[in-house]
Formats: structure tokens, sequence, C-alpha cells
């Protein structure tokens, strides 16, 4: 009895039940990935920072560390023995209560996303999630609006004017893009059928990835994404230029760290949440190795490494788009959120769902085939709504509104520019005018 | 079933622990030396002018209520969209497909009935001009 017991255990290819391994494993995951989390926010910091040196052709932190790499080691540590202020008619227990508030949801709302294929240890298989709830993504969806409060209550408790509009705006804008948020979701219900994180990646694993599957459902999510997150073009929150800092004008020291935490965090989990809803999570594309059954700790490995090399793409999207686009007015921002996402949004759950109909009514299997069918009906609708129903109004490039001859001038300036810092266009100028000039004194 | 939900219990716990820690730890240094003026909110440098506590624009309300009418519509959604399978198929699911007899349009003739409900209400707040924001 004992022996069957011990045998039992050791099966390193049977999920492991005994209570004791569960508590231990979710522990070690726990420790695990939050240390990750909090070294890979802080890290983020100076990843924003070199990368929107690069996009503006700077060099960026330089001076602390090899590269900077210390320059959030810096940060953190004179953010701790900085000064705190806050202003005297501030309401003082919401005002410290508030950047913990913000810090709860976006240090908690990861729990559930599943980062590798199951570990095979001694006392049994150990799933990669740290909390694999049946309620899956909706406890993200969850979580994600709980972080509103400690926005809103850090606007209001200030006692500050652009604290208080900036708490206003910021929960006006995450409440308007979180109903675009969980309608983009459903067509992921639709194709696999459950909601928790880790049927989802593998019904992607078995035929094509949602992106293919649900391309306009992940642009909404992904616009979404932006504005739950206050980044730019969204972070009318924070507008320096109106706002002086928006919701955060009036804290400093630790308490403006939280803030800055919880807005990196966001951003890692939302990153998170594109790859594993539209990109797979961490099921390596194409070879099929990676997700059967006997499960190694290289399959481990190599499923962790692609999990994180998805995240950080987006991360990089972020930044990128960041360095990249203007912000939005507010009135624009509404009427996208609630004038086009919302009614796309909807139209295309039932799009999808009577496409659903019709590839079971004419007997096709889930599975690549599956998969390519949508994949044509996304192609159609992009065409239709960006070519006939847009038609260059909401989405557009962002001279679609110059006046033609006003970018010919434009792109001719730009020409000349780029001919003149060339230096084998310099080259040829230069003995023809020396010649010149020995030529008018003989 | 509540087994799988210790970990989160866990996982807050420790984030609220660790919140606290940095906190404390910035209390312990704190270098506290408040004159009045570093007490006035910071409005650009300029004197403020009265209490934040003011009156502020309705349509932060309007679109708080539109929320919510919204986002319980998305609420219930969620179901339907998890059981959708099963919804559109006359006959119990087969190793999670239907056979080609048994497809059915009840699943998707209930959505639409319930979104041409939702989308009478939809045009009238549009036309109310109550997503107008000028």
């Amino acid at each position: 009895m004992s022996e069957l017991l011990l045998l039992q255990v050791a099966n390193p290819q049977v999920v492991a039940s005994s209570t004791g391994v569960f508590l231990i494993a979710t522990l070690v995951k726990m420790l695990v990935v939050f240390t990750l989390y909090m070294v890979g926010v802080a890290l983020l910091t100076l990843a924003e920072r070199k990368i929107s040196a690069w996009i503006q052709d700077r060099h960026g932190p330089n001076r602390v560390g090899p590269h900077g790499l210390l320059q959030p080691a810096a940060d953190g540590l004179k953010n701790i023995m900085k000064e705190e202020t806050y202003p005297d008619a501030a309401y003082k227990p919401l005002f410290i209560l508030a950047p913990a508030m913000a810090f709860l949801p976006a240090l908690t709302a990861w729990a559930v996303i599943p980062f590798a294929s199951p570990l095979p240890t001694r006392w049994g298989l150990i799933p990669m999630v740290v909390a694999d709830l049946p309620i899956g993504f909706l406890f993200i969806l969850a979580l994600t609006s709980l972080g509103v409060y400690g926005i809103v209550l850090a606007g209001w408790s200030s006692n500050n004017k652009y604290s208080l509009l900036g708490g206003l705006r910021s929960s006006a804008q995450m409440v308007s893009y979180e109903i675009a948020m969980g309608l983009s979701t459903i067509p992921v219900l639709l194709l696999a059928g459950n909601v928790t994180l880790s049927v989802i990646i593998d019904q992607q694993a078995h035929g094509l990835y949602n992106i293919l599957n649900l391309t306009i459902a992940f642009f909404i999510f992904m616009v979404a994404a932006f504005a739950e997150t206050n980044r730019l073009p969204f972070d009318l929150p924070e507008a320096e230029s109106e706002l002086i800092a928006g919701y955060h004008t009036e804290y400093s020291a630790m308490k403006f760290s939280f803030f800055f935490i919880a807005e990196y965090a966001n951003m890692v989990t939302a990153s998170a949440l594109m790859a594993t809803l539209f990109f797979g999570g961490w099921d390596i594309p194409i070879s099929g190795w990676e997700n059967a059954a006997p499960y190694t700790v290289l399959k481990t490995v190599a499923t962790a490494a692609m999990f994180a090399a998805k995240v950080m793409f987006f991360i990089f999207v972020f930044m990128w788009i960041r360095w990249t686009l203007p912000r939005f007015r507010y009135d624009q921002l509404m009427s996208l959120g609630w004038k086009f996402m919302l009614p796309l949004a909807l139209g295309y759950i039932v799009v999808i769902a009577s496409v659903m109909l019709g590839l079971d009514a004419s007997g096709i299997e889930y599975g690549p085939l599956y998969g390519l069918a949508l994949f044509g009906v996304n192609l159609a609708l992009v065409m239709i709504l960006f070519v006939m129903v847009d038609h260059g109004r909401i989405i557009s490039p962002a001279y679609g509104r110059l006046d033609p001859r006003e970018l010919e001038k434009l792109r001719a300036m730009r020409q000349r520019s780029t001919l003149a810092r060339r230096p084998d266009a310099r080259a040829p100028v230069g003995p023809p005018k020396a010649a010149r000039v020995t030529g008018g004194t003989p | 079933m509540v087994k799988a939900y210790i970990p989160v219990l866990l996982l807050m716990g420790f984030v609220v622990m660790n919140a606290v820690l940095m906190l404390g730890l910035s209390a312990l240094t704190l270098r506290s030396r408040p004159t009045p003026d570093k007490q006035i909110p910071y409005e650009s440098g300029i004197t403020p002018l009265g209490n934040a506590r003011e009156r502020f624009s309705v349509k932060f309300y309007m679109v708080a209520m539109l929320f919510i009418i919204f986002d319980i519509e998305t609420v219930f959604m969620i179901p339907w969209g998890a059981h959708y399978k099963q919804l559109s198929c006359s006959a119990p699911l087969v190793n999670g497909s239907c056979a080609t007899a048994n497809v059915s349009f009840f699943g998707l003739g209930e959505m639409l009935v319930f979104m041409a409900i939702l989308l009478v209400g939809y045009i009238y707040v549009w036309k109310k001009g109550a997503l107008q924001w000028d």
C-alpha cells in the first residue's frame, strides 16, 4: 500500500495531487515569478528610456553602471530616501491608501497566466501557472478594473484641481475601454469554449493562432489595452502639457514609485494577455513538439523562453507606439471608444458566431483548415472595414489630412536633408568649389 | 475547487506585505521638513484659488452610468460565449464538436434578439447625444 502511494507520488507525468506539494510548489512559483516581475518592471523603466533614446537618436542613461544598467537601482534608492510632501488640504487616509490600491491589483492580476508547459518533478507534474483558476481570465478583467480605484482616489484625495481632473479623465477612459476590451475577448471564448487560459492556449496549439482566427478582435483588444494602461496615445490622465502630471501630481518618493510600478506591471500583464489570448501563449509555433505528452524540463525551459520573447515583443510595441504617435484629444478618445470600438466589437461577435455556425454546418472540424477559413473571413472584413467603412476617417496615416501639395513640399524637404547628411553626397561638391577658388586667383 | 483559490490569497497577502514593507522602509528613512509653502497644492506655481472639491462636468456621471449598462451586457455575453458550441448543437457535443445534422441556429438567434434590444438602447443614447463629448 505504501509502495503504491510512493509510486503514484513519484510519477512525473501525472499532475501532483498532494496538498503539501501543491502549497510548496505554489510558494516557489509565486516567489520566483514575483521577483522576476519586480526586476522586470525595474528594468522596463530603463528599457523605456533606452528605447526612447534610440528612437530619438540620442544616448539615454549611460552613467550608472555599464550601459546605465544600474540606473533602476539608483532610482529606487533615491525614491526611498526622498522627502515626502503632501498638501495640507489632502485627505490623508485615502491619500496614503491610493498608491497601495493601484499597486495591489496590478501585481496580483498575472497570477492566472500560464507561462510554460508543465514541469515534471519527482513529486508529480507541476502546472506552470501560479493559480489555475476555473474562472481564468475573468479574474484578470476583474482585477484590472479595480485598478481604477487607486487612480480616482489619488486624484480626489490630493485636493488639487489637476489631480482631480486627471483622476476623473482616467476613470471615464478606463471604464469606456473596458467595455470594448470585454467584448473583444468574447470571440476568443466562442472558439475556445472556456475561460481558462490554459484551454485557450491548447485551442490555439491545435489550430491556428487567434491573431489569424480573430484579427479584428486582436486589434480592438490592443487598442483597449493601451487605453486601460493609460499609455500613449491614450495617456490623457497624465497629459503633462495640460494637467502637470495628472492624478499623481502631489505624490512623491515611494508613493509615486507605487504608481510607476503599477503602470509598468499593468503593461506587462496586458502584454502577457495579448500573447496568451491571440499569440498562443507559451506554445512554440508550428513544431507541436512541446505540448505532446511526455513533458521534460527542456520543454518547460524552451516554452518559458518563447513566452518571454512574445511578452517582450509586445512590451516593445507599447514603447514603440509611445514614441511614435501623438496624444488623442479627449473627445476623440471617447468617440473612438463608444462610437467605433463598441459597435465594431458587437458586430464582430455576430460575424464570428455566424461563420462558426456555417463552418460547423459544412462539417469542417476544428483545425488548421477551420482557422484558414476564419482567416479568409477576417481578411475580407479588414478590407471592408478599412477601405470602405472607415475610408481614412478614423484610422488614417498621419499625413492623411494634409493638402497634397503641402505633402509634396514636405517630401522634397526630407529628400534634400537626407542628401545633405550623406557623406558621399557632399564629397563631389568639394573639389569643383576648390578648383574655382584656385582658378580665380592665378 | 476552493483549493485553486488559495494561491491567489497567498499572492495578495504577499503583495500587501510588500507594499507595507516598502512604505515602512521609506517612512523610516523619511526626512520630513514640512514648510507652509511646500504644502500648497502644486498648480504650476500659481497660488491655488479655492478648493478642488468643486462641481465637475455631468458627462463623467453619464459615462459611468452607460458603462454599467454595457458592462453588464458584456458579463451576460461571457457565459453565452463559453457555451456557444453546445448552444448551437441540438444534441450533446461529441469530442467538443457537433455532427453536421445537429447544427442549430438556437444560440445565435438568442444572442441576436438580445443584441437587437440592446441596439435600440444604443441608438437612443447616441441620438440623445449622450455619447457626444464637447
